[in-house]
């Protein structure tokens, strides 16, 4: 097969441009610690979470300090609310602190996106999305469902709001 | 000679599959431009909650039909006028009338959204699914019936073509596939192995389930075997444009082919490593070990490669062309293109775009970078720069070129034909940026309103409100593009036959022809074998651990709550 001399040259730039492609986001993981969205959090029934009856955080779901450094944030995702997150339910975060977030679905396939941060993954019916963040700013964090859940996907967003450390304090959310 | 005067009966077979192709891009621009300007606030004569209605017919009608009828099309010119021969002509009609019959059907289902979703055989006739119908979102039966019978039509028209080259072979035993067989047989190879995933996904587990057969399906199970296919399918709209590009460009630019062989190499990775990629839509899945997801990765990665050699072939080749009508310097042989042709500038403009659709899509295959624009805007800027450019201006343009030759008669209101293309680019332009930005922002995609009460977005660079403009502007002007390209069409068909065509069929030898390329290039077996075994690494193992607790489980609960 006769390649020309260019076309070489060209398919070894490309080559090594798709290496340093791959390169990068591998430093990504494994020098910055950026891992992905997993099956960490394991399965749950949803229909489970629909009556409230898993056992788990879940059934009444809300901010957990499960340890001195790690809070953990339950999220049950419906259409077309966040419970807690949406309306009159902020979720509310420490600054500074690990922050692992919990989220399920009750019904369909939502998404669960922080606006200005990289918590971003997919709420699907039976698993679990697990995120960890630290918020180093307090303020206001928009709190979006990206993927179409219905006819009023639209109206399905809410809220992060990242307090000082000394205004924390966890909260639960009742159906 | 005139291809329709050589093989009148392919032919016709072509031109019912670009009407039917022609009607869906026109519905389909139709529900473009009405989303553009709903969500843009700019002007609303729909209701937020029809939106998705809109917009599901917007993606079925131009990424499925316009999209697989006009390939259909394409292809049976491309098998029949490098192999010399009408197709056969059962097998193809059978294939038709089963992909319009299942278009129909999914049609009246989307369309049943916007008239109240009446109760037809006991559901609601709605299909308010988008085009990535997984579960547990729930359409009418019809739409997934009809999706089904699209699919299972797009198999048989390919029989037509495998048909063609066994005949083909029997009478040239020693020759060399032509390139443009060649690629229409690697692209239907692809497109069988992908299929299967959504092939399984409708038949065994949506269609059983929307009529209430099974009470409940695996939601990540359904959206994986829907991704298995979703990624691939933007090769099979991508190949036909690369066909186009490697076969036709060239001569439009006046000069020819670069590298056959290099072309055939082009293809056959695309048919190696297409489909092992869905995952990659998937990174921010719960429910999927990071490892899968790294291989997806890795594999996505390297299928730049074909795009990159293809962007040196064909880039080489129109220089070729330029400098024989007198190019000169590094650049300024750009000059000696003929941008004043509409199905050259279509074609050369597509490609430009696509070169920055690529870019954008390395951002969305870059496993962790992927977390700051999955399921925003960015992604429908940048399939739009992919599908809606690569494919659909690549398309709008050759037929230009083609239509005459399956009609016979001389193109018509080329002074329109000649603008079109433009119009398109500068409408894409403006869209797309626009969308990549807001993306960038943060502003989900498949929204009707991308305003919450809660909190409000800050555009990255540029205001939200400029970015919304530009949406909505880019957005007419792609609707005005689509509609210059239905008034040269139809125009064109009601012309009566007659005249020069000044187009024609004639392809020049490529500069490096397919006695350079080894021959183990045209083994499909062995291709089709390397294909199947890197998809089993790929999606055997989390496929296995989907299953292995019950193809219902986890499963999907009633809804609504």
């Amino acid at each position: 097969m006769q390649v020309h001399n260019f076309e070489k040259v060209w398919l070894g730039a490309a080559i090594l441009l798709i290496v340093g492609f791959i390169a990068t986001i591998s430093y990504g993981t494994v020098g910055a610690g950026i891992s992905m969205v997993d099956d960490s959090g394991g399965q749950i029934s949803a229909e489970a979470v629909q009556n409230g009856n898993t056992g788990t955080a879940f059934d009444d779901p809300g901010v957990v300090q499960e340890s001195e450094d790690n809070v953990v944030v339950y999220v049950v995702a419906q259409q077309f609310q966040f419970r807690p997150g949406s309306g009159d339910t902020p979720i509310r975060v420490p600054v500074d602190t690990r922050v692992t977030f919990k989220v399920t679905s009750a019904d369909v396939v939502h998404g669960f996106a922080v606006t200005e941060t990289n918590i971003n993954t997919m709420v699907i019916p039976g698993q679990v999305a697990e995120v960890t963040a630290v918020f180093d700013e307090t303020g206001t964090y928009g709190l979006v469902c990206h993927e179409y859940c219905g006819a009023a996907h639209h109206t399905m967003g809410g809220s992060v709001e990242v307090v000082p450390q000394d205004q924390y304090e966890p909260q639960e959310v009742s159906n | 000679m005139v291809f329709v005067d050589e093989y009148p009966k392919t032919s016709k077979l072509i031109r019912s599959q670009f009407i039917v192709s022609f009607v869906a891009l026109a519905l389909g621009a139709l529900f473009g431009i009405v989303q553009a300007l709903h969500r843009t606030g700019t002007l609303r004569i729909i209701s937020s909650a029809d939106y998705y209605t809109i917009l599901t017919g917007h993606g079925v009608l131009l990424a499925l039909v316009f999209t697989t009828f006009f390939i259909a099309g394409l292809f049976a010119w491309a098998v029949s006028n490098s192999l010399e021969r009408e197709l056969p002509q059962r097998v193809s009609w059978s294939a038709f009338w089963l992909m319009l019959f299942g278009t129909v059907l999914a049609a009246v289902a989307i369309i049943g959204g916007l008239i109240g979703a009446p109760s037809i055989l006991g559901h609601d006739l709605k299909a308010d699914v988008l085009f990535t119908f997984y579960a547990p979102m729930k359409a009418h039966p019809a739409f997934y019936v009809g999706a089904a019978l699209i699919i299972v039509g797009s198999w048989l028209a390919g029989y037509a073509y495998f048909k063609s080259l066994w005949n083909w072979r029997s009478e040239n035993p020693d020759e060399r596939i032509p390139l443009k067989t060649f690629m229409v047989v690697t692209t239907m190879l692809m497109w069988y192995i992908s299929t299967i995933g959504v092939a399984v996904e409708v038949v065994a587990l949506l269609i059983p389930w929307s009529l209430g057969l099974i009470s409940s399906v695996d939601p990540l199970l359904t959206r994986t075997l829907f991704w298995y296919f979703g990624h691939p399918v933007v090769y099979f709209w991508l190949m036909p444009a690369y066909l186009v590009w490697y076969t036709i460009l060239p001569k439009l630019a006046g000069g020819r082919l670069f590298s056959d062989p290099l072309a055939r190499v082009v293809f056959v990775l695309f048919l190696l490593l297409s489909t092992p990629v869905g995952f990659h839509h998937q990174y921010v899945d719960p429910g999927i070990p990071e490892g899968f997801k790294f291989i997806a990765m890795t594999n996505t990665m390297f299928l730049l490669l074909p795009s990159l050699l293809t962007a040196f072939t064909v880039v080489a080749s129109l220089e070729h062309g330029a400098r024989q009508n007198g190019g000169k310097g590094y650049f300024s042989w750009l000059r000696n293109l003929p941008w004043g042709e509409p199905a050259f500038a279509g074609c050369a403009l597509a490609g430009l775009m696509f070169a920055a659709g690529g870019f954008s899509g390395m951002i969305n295959a870059g496993m962790n970078i992927n977390y700051l624009i999955h399921n925003t805007l960015w992604v429908p800027g940048h399939f739009h720069l992919t599908v809606g450019t690569a494919f659909a201006l690549t398309a709008m343009a050759i037929s230009y070129w083609l239509v005459p030759q399956i009609t016979g008669k001389k193109l018509q209101r080329r002074s329109l034909a000649v603008v079109q293309p433009y119009v398109w680019f500068i409408g894409m332009a403006l869209m797309s940026n626009a969308m990549h930005r807001a993306g960038l922002a943060g502003i989900p995609r498949r929204t009707a309103e991308p305003m919450y009460s809660e909190f409000s977005f800050e555009g990255v660079a540029g205001t939200v409100g400029e970015m919304r403009l530009q949406i909505a502007i880019g957005g007419t002007l792609l609707f005005v593009g689509a509609a210059l390209f239905l008034v040269v069409m139809a125009e064109t068909w009601l012309a009566h036959r007659g005249g020069r065509l000044q187009v024609n069929s004639v392809f020049p030898d490529p500069l490096s022809g397919p006695e350079h390329s080894p021959r183990i290039l045209d083994n499909y077996k062995l291709w089709t074998a390397i294909a199947l075994v890197l998809i089993v690494i790929a999606y055997g193992p989390p496929l296995a651990a989907m299953l292995a607790d019950g193809i219902a489980v986890p499963g999907s609960p009633p809804i609504p709550v």
